[in-house]
């Protein structure tokens, strides 16, 4: 059983694509040699910066011998047919078999396979594995045309014997051919060596300053990082993520602490971390006793004659002039947030947001109105509330989130610090970009959440009203994110929020830009289509007159001209039918424009909320039988409808309840149909025949009330626990009356009781629609 | 090699040992191109010259303008006018890095002291239509160099790819001769009998021209200067292949892309003085990027570009 060992060595791969190219290496060689019919015990893949490597233990020596048995032709068939079934087989006429069958005598043929070296089979397989590899983004490099990360430089691929003998795998990759051979640390061990196997190319690696295993990498770094930190007093801020790249930066990790100059030890801790992380991929270190950050770490790559002292002073070096820059932004956005932020809120104005929705103060703007509005409903102070708002984009002009978008927001925080603004105004600055993902935080300061719900509603309103809503995988703007926003804003305060109410108010600002869309949207239509054009000046001219028709008259005399001129009457007359059709909207049926906007826009939310729920546990259906409930845009009541329901239904009782109430349901409907009339009148216990109906009766005008009682109060636990009070009469209702009876009397004081309940099932929620 | 293993001792020092160097590798050393660029990778013997068949190997300075970069010759290390080398080789040789890690060692720095490292940075040049694959490398933490394989220029294909070099030189220079403040950095030997430093050479011209581009540059003489480049640059390539002078068919790539450089400078003046906003910064550096491609449509229609004379 030999083993098998591959490395790829290549110039620096990326160190994010490390871990998931070893796995894929790993995935795509077993795979490959598994279906050529090989077998292994056991693989291990690892990635350094210049190597990706593969060790295959216990591998069979070769794949088994095949039979393989290929029916034929009949005997009698043409010899063409009978030729070209040989062919076809690889065998001569000689080693075909004769068997009888139905429809006469039919040659077989029996092929043997022999199986194959593992040699040959590794050779294919890895060929294709080099030649198919799913980088994220691979190169060509030199004259050739094969694609590898960054050039690929060598192939080791060797199999190794129970008695350690080596043996080279004969294959040739592009030009590049395998070998035993490969190289150490860049610096510290150059030249290339052979090894025998595994275990060897370990011990060796290591010997010329090679750590192969990146997990082992980063433990040694954590280590020393700690442990530095630890014997000076600090503590390292912890980053799994830089950890990661970090060790996949390096062969051979030196991990150096470094000094931050006095003169940056003022910066905000989170400007002083982004910087080292962002540019240098240092760790920071901070004094847990004041949470300032005093000292970085560093991860070298090499041992040097002097411990690191160049490399060091080096780096600190570096990080001055880096910190430098940040203090410099710092400093000039302070005098600027001193003054007030005038010159921000200026800088604004002449920043694009979107072509179609205007400025970025443009949206300040709004999205201060929007806050104003919401304010009372979420508990905030209307102005508190207009003027954290006013505040919360100020610091996109500000240098500091010019250099560090990732610090947005949060810099708005200090900035409002020191523009002596109230806390309120601060904290919404930094909170009310949140929650960004699904795991992060949501704001409970009522000025944030006022200014969150307003920066997202604006944006969601803003991009229907233009009709650029997020399709498929493309959603440039976030807005799925947005309305999740908004969701877990109202479900975690609990608000009490008309969602259709605040889309409304957020549409008003976007009349403009939407009546622009829809003007744009008719101009073409009307340019693609003169018969479309026809018919909008056809209901236009209803409206206002002849006057939509004398364009398209112009339209019609246009054809016979020169191209040019015509092109030109023609899209002057469809900008004025476009223009009439909007004015005429605009005055008469605004609504008739936003109305099916706003109702998609809810039913957008619908659809997260659903993506929300299931997280959580809830079905599909069941948030559809609520969502199918009167007060739907009331996101915090749907939910504590959907999860009471969710929650019934996962008893006895609830199982029991939706059985019954479908098959009263289901009873009563056909019922309604063959007999043309509804049975909605109140049954009449006088009617009852049976003591099953009686107590069914008695049960039913205890529910009613009691299920009324609690929706009022939107207690639907209680609801639920009205209905489960249900099951046990309808379930012996149902176990011991035949509904048609044929006494009509009494078949239809049944039916109205199956009325009843559907009644009392449909007040909370739509039952129908649950499955099952 | 070994003239040269003292430590450099003065910026030009370094300049003259990357240019005996690339020259010892076989580089034609080429001189800076005489207009206002980006960077030196927008120099037509890279830009033009990595694209068709013909092999090319070339190294230069470029002194190179970025107007945002404008500190007022304050900061110690940003500068909006500065110089950079570049190397360009196609085909791309396999030992390149081998090469580059060798004009290290030629400048000064000692590969045994130091921490030299290749850190993932592909490169994009949105207004050039280009991009490749390949590392900034550090140097002790420090970005010294610029290292990418050309996969796409001007919407072409790279076959075969170039490799590009490109080394930020006061950074790279301040690094070796240890100077803390890019004006303090000495420019010629400091025992010249008239030594001087970078801030005597720089000092008042980053000061003019941070307040030139930052505050006075006349805007709308810029926007008409860049429509103006533009359709000379779309004029130049619309003009016949046949030139009824000569006779010869002559495609001028080269003035056209003389004008496409013209625009991509003038859209970053125009940017420095905050008048672009973020929507149109797309738009301007899509008009850039189309007249780049128009240039190197051209190319490849020449001699030069792999057109059979």
């Amino acid at each position: 059983m030999p083993d098998l060992l591959i490395e790829l060595f290549s110039e620096e791969i990326p160190a994010r694509m490390q871990v998931r190219a070893a796995d894929d290496l790993k995935a795509r060689v077993t795979d490959g040699l598994v279906e050529a019919g090989l077998t292994y015990a056991g693989a291990a893949a690892f990635c350094t910066p210049r190597r990706l490597t593969l060790a295959i233990g216990g591998l069979t020596a070769s794949s088994p011998t095949v039979q393989e048995e290929r029916k034929g032709p009949r005997t009698d068939a043409p010899d063409k047919a009978i030729e070209g079934f040989l062919r076809g087989a690889g065998v001569t006429r000689d080693d075909l078999e004769i068997r009888d069958e139905k429809k006469g005598q039919v040659y077989y043929a029996r092929i043997t396979k022999a199986g194959r070296g593992a040699d040959a089979i590794v050779a294919e397989v890895l060929d294709s594995v080099i030649r198919n590899f799913p980088w994220p983004k691979s190169m060509r490099w030199g004259d050739g045309s094969l694609r590898w990360v960054r050039p690929l430089h060598s192939i080791l691929c060797i199999l190794t014997d129970d008695a350690g003998e080596a043996q080279v795998v004969d294959l040739d990759v592009d030009g590049i051919t395998a070998g035993n051979t490969t190289e150490g640390h860049r610096f510290m061990a150059p030249g290339r060596f052979a090894v025998t196997g595994f275990d060897d190319y370990c011990a060796k690696l290591k010997k010329r300053f090679v750590v192969l295993d990146a997990a082992e990498r980063a433990d040694a770094i954590w280590q020393d990082a700690t442990n530095q930190a630890f014997a000076a007093g600090l503590e390292v801020a912890e980053d799994r993520g830089l950890l990661a790249e970090v060790a996949g930066l390096v062969e051979w990790p030196v991990v150096l602490m470094g000094t931050i100059d006095q003169t940056f030890l003022g910066l905000p801790p989170e400007v002083l971390q982004t910087s080292m992380k962002e540019h240098q991929k240092f760790f920071s270190v901070r004094n847990p006793k004041t949470g300032r950050i005093e000292r970085f770490i560093t991860v070298a790559n090499r041992e040097t004659a002097d411990n690191g002292a160049t490399i060091l002073a080096g780096n600190q070096k570096v990080l001055f002039a880096r910190l430098s820059d940040a203090k410099f932004f710092w400093e000039n956005d302070l005098r600027i947030a001193e003054a007030g932020g005038q010159a921000w809120q200026d800088a604004l104005a002449n920043v694009t947001f979107h072509n179609k929705l205007g400025s970025q103060a443009d949206r300040v703007n709004r999205i201060a109105a929007l806050a104003r509005e919401i304010a009372p409903v979420v508990g905030a102070d209307p102005d508190l509330a207009e003027q954290a708002a006013r505040w919360a984009k100020s610091d996109l002009p500000s240098e500091m989130v010019y250099e560090f978008p990732e610090l947005q927001g949060l810099m708005g925080r200090y900035y409002a610090d020191a523009a002596g603004l109230p806390a309120e105004v601060a904290a919404a600055a930094q909170e009310h970009y949140a929650p960004l993902g699904p795991s992060d935080d949501v704001p409970t300061a009522p000025v944030s959440v006022a200014v969150a719900l307003a920066d997202k509603l604006d944006i969601l309103t803003g991009f229907w009203a233009i009709d650029e809503k997020p399709t498929g995988s493309k959603d440039p703007f976030a807005l799925r994110r947005a309305a999740l926003g908004v969701i877990r804003l109202v479900l975690e305060n609990e608000l009490g929020l008309r969602v259709s109410d605040r889309i409304e108010e957020g549409f008003e600002f976007h009349r403009q830009p939407s009546l622009e869309t829809t003007r744009e949207q008719i101009y073409q239509e009307i340019l693609n289509d003169f018969d479309r054009g026809q018919e909008v000046a056809e209901e236009i001219a209803q409206a206002l007159g002849n006057q939509a028709f004398e364009e398209i008259e112009k339209i019609n005399s246009a054809v016979p001209l020169q191209p040019s001129i015509k092109a030109r009457h023609i899209s002057d007359a469809a900008q004025s039918i476009a223009d009439m059709y909007v004015n005429q909207r605009s005055g008469i049926e605004w609504r008739s424009i936003f109305v099916p906007a706003r109702d998609d826009l809810l039913s957008f939310f619908h659809d997260r909320l659903k993506v929300y729920l299931k997280d959580q546990g809830v079905r599909h259906d069941v948030i559809d039988a609520c969502i199918a409930m009167e007060g739907n845009d009331d996101l915090a009541l749907l939910v504590k409808r959907a999860t009471a329901l969710s929650d019934f239904l996962k008893t006895e009782d609830g199982e029991n309840l939706l059985q019954g109430f479908k098959r009263a349901n289901n009873i009563l409907t056909q019922a309604e149909e063959n007999d043309g009339v509804e049975y909605s009148f109140g049954a009449d216990a006088k009617f009852a025949e049976t003591g099953e109906e009686r107590a069914l009766f008695a049960a039913l005008t205890k529910a009613e009330p009691q299920v009324a009682a609690a929706l009022k109060s939107e207690d639907f636990a209680a609801v639920m626990s009205a209905l489960a009070g249900l099951r046990a009469p309808i379930d012996a209702f149902f176990e011991a009356v035949q509904v048609n009876s044929d006494n009509q009397i009494v078949r239809r004081n049944r039916l109205n009781m199956l009325g009843q309940i559907r009644k009392i099932g449909l007040a909370a929620a739509d039952l129908t629609r649950i499955e099952g | 090699m070994t003239a040269t293993t003292a430590k450099p001792r003065s910026f030009q020092d370094i300049i003259l040992r990357l240019q005996s160097y690339w020259a010892a590798q076989g580089c034609a050393i080429m001189q800076p191109y005489d207009m206002e660029v980006g960077a030196g990778t927008f120099h037509p013997a890279t830009t033009l010259r990595s694209l068709g068949p013909r092999p090319w190997s070339a190294a230069y300075v470029q002194p190179s303008r970025r107007p945002t970069d404008g500190r007022y010759g304050e900061n110690p290390n940003r500068l909006q006018h500065y110089y950079q080398y570049q190397v360009l080789i196609k085909p791309s040789p396999p030992e390149l890095q081998a090469l580059y890690l060798g004009s290290l060692e030629a400048i000064g720095i000692d590969m045994a002291l130091h921490d030299i490292r290749f850190v993932e940075d592909d490169w994009e040049s949105p207004t050039l239509g280009a991009w490749g694959l390949g590392w900034e490398v550090w140097c002790d933490g420090m970005e010294v160099s610029q290292f990418t394989y050309f996969q796409q220029v001007g919407g072409h294909d790279c076959t075969p790819v170039s490799g590009e070099l490109t080394y930020g030189l006061e950074r790279l220079a301040m690094y070796v001769l240890g100077a803390g403040h890019v004006m303090d950095m000495p420019y010629n030997d400091p025992a010249a009998p008239i030594p001087l430093t970078y801030g005597d050479v720089f000092r008042q011209t980053e000061e003019e021209f941070s307040r030139w581009n930052f505050d006075i540059a006349n805007t709308e003489v810029l926007l008409r200067h860049f429509e103006e480049a533009e359709a000379e640059c779309r004029a130049i390539l619309d003009a016949p292949e046949a030139d009824p002078k000569t006779g010869k068919r002559i495609v001028m790539a080269h003035p056209a892309y003389d004008q496409c450089i013209k625009a991509s400078h003038i859209f970053n003046l125009l940017d420095a003085r905050g008048v672009i906003s973020v929507t149109e910064r797309q738009a301007y550096i899509g008009r850039v990027r189309a007249l780049a491609k128009q240039c190197a449509d051209a190319f490849v229609q020449t001699t030069a570009g792999g057109r059979a004379a």
